[in-house]
């Protein structure tokens, strides 16, 4: 409280700096040039990326945005594969993250009896601290042969066979593919979502939520009634971060998306995001050349995205970073 | 009073007990299902951190050995170890943090204590957050057009660079979270015995923030222990034992990417080892820096 | 069963210039409750409570900060049931049934005994579905039933001629004292026969409170209602029976004018008279 009444009006300490203190001056001078270096860090990074990408741009022109070629020999490039496998598993892991992490927040918020609330919570915000390396492997490893073996067939069988969305679930259960690295994705992005819904979640006032119960309503009516309305903007907020953080994934991504230059209609075929095809070809690129310049203006439009949505996110978090 | 005017239209304040009966069931049946969705929720949350866990101590005690800590990185089939790529890791990971947090520190404690509410601090604060979840790759390719294409190559100061730019912003976050904890009649006391401001920030602030701030270097580190991908195009990696930083430089995340990928037994076996090595580091840190906050409280 | 309709205004000057209504005799109970002990953990906060709740008259629940008067209030309508650790033991009986009994249907209950509180708790919708929101939980009404229902609910609130042309505003742009009447209006909505209300206008200015008063006053025709407040002026204005709380504990319960002129126990009389509390 007593922070947001003295925000706007500067620090009576900063009035009565006493006369000629190098001290002071050389204090607040380090403190101000520090901050000036983050600004001039990302500014430099939005250049950088822009500059070295700019031959790809020269040679494509804008039509590079949605190009779907990729081919080194003929010296051909176009990010529309990587931008589509980008947007799409990112998408697609807030799908699936979502209700997961809501179903989580839900019960830590609501259901969960005290003794467990911490516990459950630290577990859940441990799995947002493993290395996005680890989930690479985990779901090489294990979550691939699983899907090959059990999950895609029984899938290809039931949800393929039906009319309109069938064919976003045909073709051969490879295990690796657009929507397993969406699966991997979900799961590392889901910590965020859940811990930024428990948090806001937590911020309701009681009172609120006894008023709703007051009136005959059950756990899940305050939830969808009260908690959710009041909560929606934070909410939504708590999931752009979590797209942000999806967009830019790499080694998750990189372990499990097959590593194919094209656009296959079905989820459970292999694809590249900006992330997983600029570690794998960056290394094999040689300096100076158009794929080079091709793979770091892929970078700079993968940072243009995840600007734009964290920048969203922040824009409807902003009651909370206050709070 | 006009209070009265509708008072006869419902007279009586009962209502059909039956329908409300048959809705409480119907809703509370929604209420039951919807919360064993939670319930499951959770436990399928659980269970991917259970599944994760106990496949990288399956999968990592079986290549764990001493050798791993004894021997460096060598062609599959020569029982090779880690040694170089702990240590590289360990190097760029400490010289990291040991660049990013003075910066970090002093732009949190300009954001609480000089620019509280300013223009130019909230625009700090914004840039430093979308650098907090910035795509850390974006950060590898940066520090390649800047350190590694001018300077004639791969090195480990250009992955110490890249980590120190990730560090950065995490702590941040924390030293303005943790000085914005302080009450201004502390300042102000401290002020009022004469102190200049920076001397009430260094001695005073700094100091109740400490644990707070230390737990903010923490996680910094615990972040940038387990980053491949900005090491990727900076420190590249090195199969030989070098701890020159002028010279590319091993690490235990990018030998994981490599090896794990790679069709030789010996180097998956590594490959978890080094999984579970990190993740046992990176977990162990996370819990240490929240027993560091509840410690203060 | 007295009628109550005819309670006259004549006041009578009491302690501390206190002016308690009379006039009314008291009503059939309409809750008993019997030994009631309520329990945070293992602290004990009302201990073996035993009185009568009158039906269709307003009671007033008074005594210093702790003293278990909000407590009680939370027992009625089985709030404490939310957070663990806090439990009741003993017989609160609404219309034959054990209130506080392990296996009761809580959302029934709190459809029967309605609550208001504290601070005005507008729900984040318009106006309309404030009020629609606990209609909806209990029963299946037309489009018109339901504006009828909505349009009466608000009327009896006393609020209607304020929102009848805003009715799809959102409710969080009304001043404070409409919320609290908002709150009101949600809460008669759904019909309950008992309306708890927790010092509902120490959040208010003057003016609102004076209506909230005047409309406690009014809702007695039709409401069993209990109002527990920090203001001995408010509890003489619009109780017709007092209830005095002193660490938990009963000490004393009487009608209002008996409370405020005559009190039987010594410490009633000091806290009424404002040597404590």
């Amino acid at each position: 409280m007593s922070q947001a009444a003295t925000a706007d009006t500067p620090h009576p300490a900063a009035t009565r700096r006493s006369r000629g203190n190098v001290g002071d001056i050389v204090f607040e001078g380090a403190c101000r040039g520090a901050a000036v270096l983050v600004l001039i860090l990302l500014g430099a990074i939005i250049v950088e990326l822009f500059l070295a990408g700019l031959p790809a741009f020269r040679a494509f022109g804008l039509p590079f945005v949605w190009s779907t070629d990729w081919d080194p020999v003929q010296e051909v490039f176009g990010a529309g594969v990587s931008i589509y496998g980008t947007v799409v598993t990112a998408v697609l892991a807030i799908v699936l993250a979502v209700p997961l992490a809501f179903g989580i927040a839900f019960y830590l918020t609501e259901l969960a009896p005290p003794w467990l609330r911490r516990p459950v919570g630290t577990a859940i915000e441990l799995l947002a601290a493993v290395p996005s390396i680890i989930y690479g492997m985990w779901g090489f490893f294990v979550i691939a042969p699983a899907f090959a073996q059990y999950i895609q067939p029984t899938i290809i069988d039931t949800v393929g066979e039906l009319p309109l969305v069938g064919f976003l679930f045909q073709g051969a259960p490879f295990g690796t593919g657009i929507f397993t690295a969406a699966f991997i994705l979900a799961i590392m992005i889901l910590p965020f979502i859940a811990a930024t819904m428990r948090d806001v979640f937590e911020q309701v006032p009681p009172v609120y939520k006894e008023s709703a119960y007051g009136l005959g309503a059950t756990t899940w009516e305050v939830m969808r009634s009260v908690v959710l309305p009041y909560t929606r903007v934070s909410v939504v907020g708590g999931i752009m971060l979590g797209l942000g953080r999806a967009l830019g994934e790499t080694m998750a991504v990189t372990f499990v998306i097959g590593n194919a230059n094209r656009i296959s209609t079905s989820l459970f075929g292999p694809g590249n995001t900006i992330a997983s095809l600029v570690a794998l070809e960056f290394g094999e690129s040689e300096a100076g050349s158009l794929k080079f310049a091709s793979l770091l203006a892929l970078g700079f439009i993968l940072f243009v995205l995840s600007f734009l949505v964290l920048a969203a996110s922040r824009y409807l978090l902003r009651s909370r970073l206050k709070a | 009073m006009s209070i009265t005017i509708g008072a006869g239209i419902h007279p009586g304040p009962r209502k059909d007990l039956k329908v409300a009966a048959a809705l409480g069931r119907r809703r509370r049946r929604m209420d039951a299902i919807v919360r064993i969705l939670g319930l499951v929720a959770m436990l399928v949350g659980l269970a991917f951190l259970a599944s994760i866990l106990l496949t990288l101590a399956y999968r990592g005690s079986e290549a764990m050995g001493l050798s791993i800590f004894t021997r460096v990185t060598a062609p599959p089939g020569s029982e090779g170890g880690l040694l170089n790529p702990i240590v590289g890791s360990l190097i760029q990971a400490a010289l990291g943090t040991a660049i990013g947090t003075p910066v970090g520190m002093l732009v949190g404690t300009y954001l609480a204590e000089y620019a509280r509410g300013s223009k130019f601090g909230n625009l700090v604060r914004f840039v430093s957050d979308i650098l907090l979840s910035a795509p850390s790759i974006l950060i590898g390719l940066f520090v390649y057009t800047i350190l590694v294409m001018p300077f004639g190559g791969f090195s480990g100061w250009a992955g110490v660079a890249a980590l120190a730019i990730i560090v950065i912003p995490v702590v941040v976050r924390t030293t303005e979270d943790m000085l914005s904890l302080i009450p201004n009649t502390l300042r102000e006391a401290v002020i009022g015995l004469g102190a200049p401001k920076w001397k009430m920030i260094v001695f005073v602030c700094w100091k109740s923030a400490m644990s707070g701030i230390i737990t903010g270097i923490l996680l910094a580190v615990a972040r940038v222990a387990g980053e491949t991908a900005p090491l990727l195009f900076t420190s590249l990696g090195n199969n030989a034992w070098s701890v020159d930083l002028t010279k590319p430089m091993a690490s235990l995340p990018v030998t994981i990417y490599a090896y794990a990928g790679s069709p030789f037994e010996d180097w998956i076996g590594l490959a978890w080892a080094g999984a579970l090595l990190i993740t046992l580091g990176v977990l162990g840190l996370n819990i240490l820096a929240r027993s560091v906050l509840r410690g203060r409280k | 069963m007295s009628t109550t309709a005819e309670t006259t205004e004549t006041a009578t000057k009491g302690f501390g210039g206190v002016q308690a209504r009379s006039g009314a005799a008291i009503n059939a109970s309409r809750i008993s409750i019997r030994n009631l002990e309520f329990f945070y953990g293992d602290n004990r906060a009302l201990k073996g409570i035993d009185f009568e709740i009158p039906d269709r008259q307003v009671t007033g629940m008074i005594g210093p900060s702790g003293c278990g008067k909000s407590t009680l209030l939370r027992v009625l309508n089985r709030m404490y049931s939310l957070y663990p650790g806090q439990r009741a033991t003993g017989e609160v009986l609404l219309d034959g049934e054990n209130v506080i009994a392990p296996d009761a249907d809580l959302n029934a209950l709190r459809a029967k005994v309605g609550m208001v509180f504290q601070k005005p708790t507008p729900f984040p919708m318009t106006i309309y579905e404030n009020i629609a929101f606990g209609i909806r939980l209990h029963e299946k009404l037309s489009k018109s039933q339901m504006d009828e229902r909505i349009e009466w609910a608000l009327t009896r609130a006393a609020i209607w001629d304020e929102v009848k042309d805003r009715l799809d505003a959102s409710a969080l742009g009304l001043s404070g004292g409409q919320q609290q009447r908002l709150c009101i209006a949600r809460t008669i909505a759904v019909r309950p026969e008992v309306i708890l209300f927790d010092e509902p206008t120490s959040a208010l200015d003057p003016i609102s409170t004076l209506k909230i008063e005047e409309l406690i006053d009014e809702l007695k025709r039709d409401f069993t209602l209990v109002i527990v407040t920090h203001n001995m002026q408010q509890a003489a204005r619009c109780a017709d029976q007092v209830a005095f709380f002193y660490l938990g504990e009963l000490i004393e319960v009487a009608p209002a004018v008996q409370m405020f002129t005559a009190p039987k126990h010594a410490k009633t009389q000091e806290y009424i008279t404002g040597r404590f509390g």
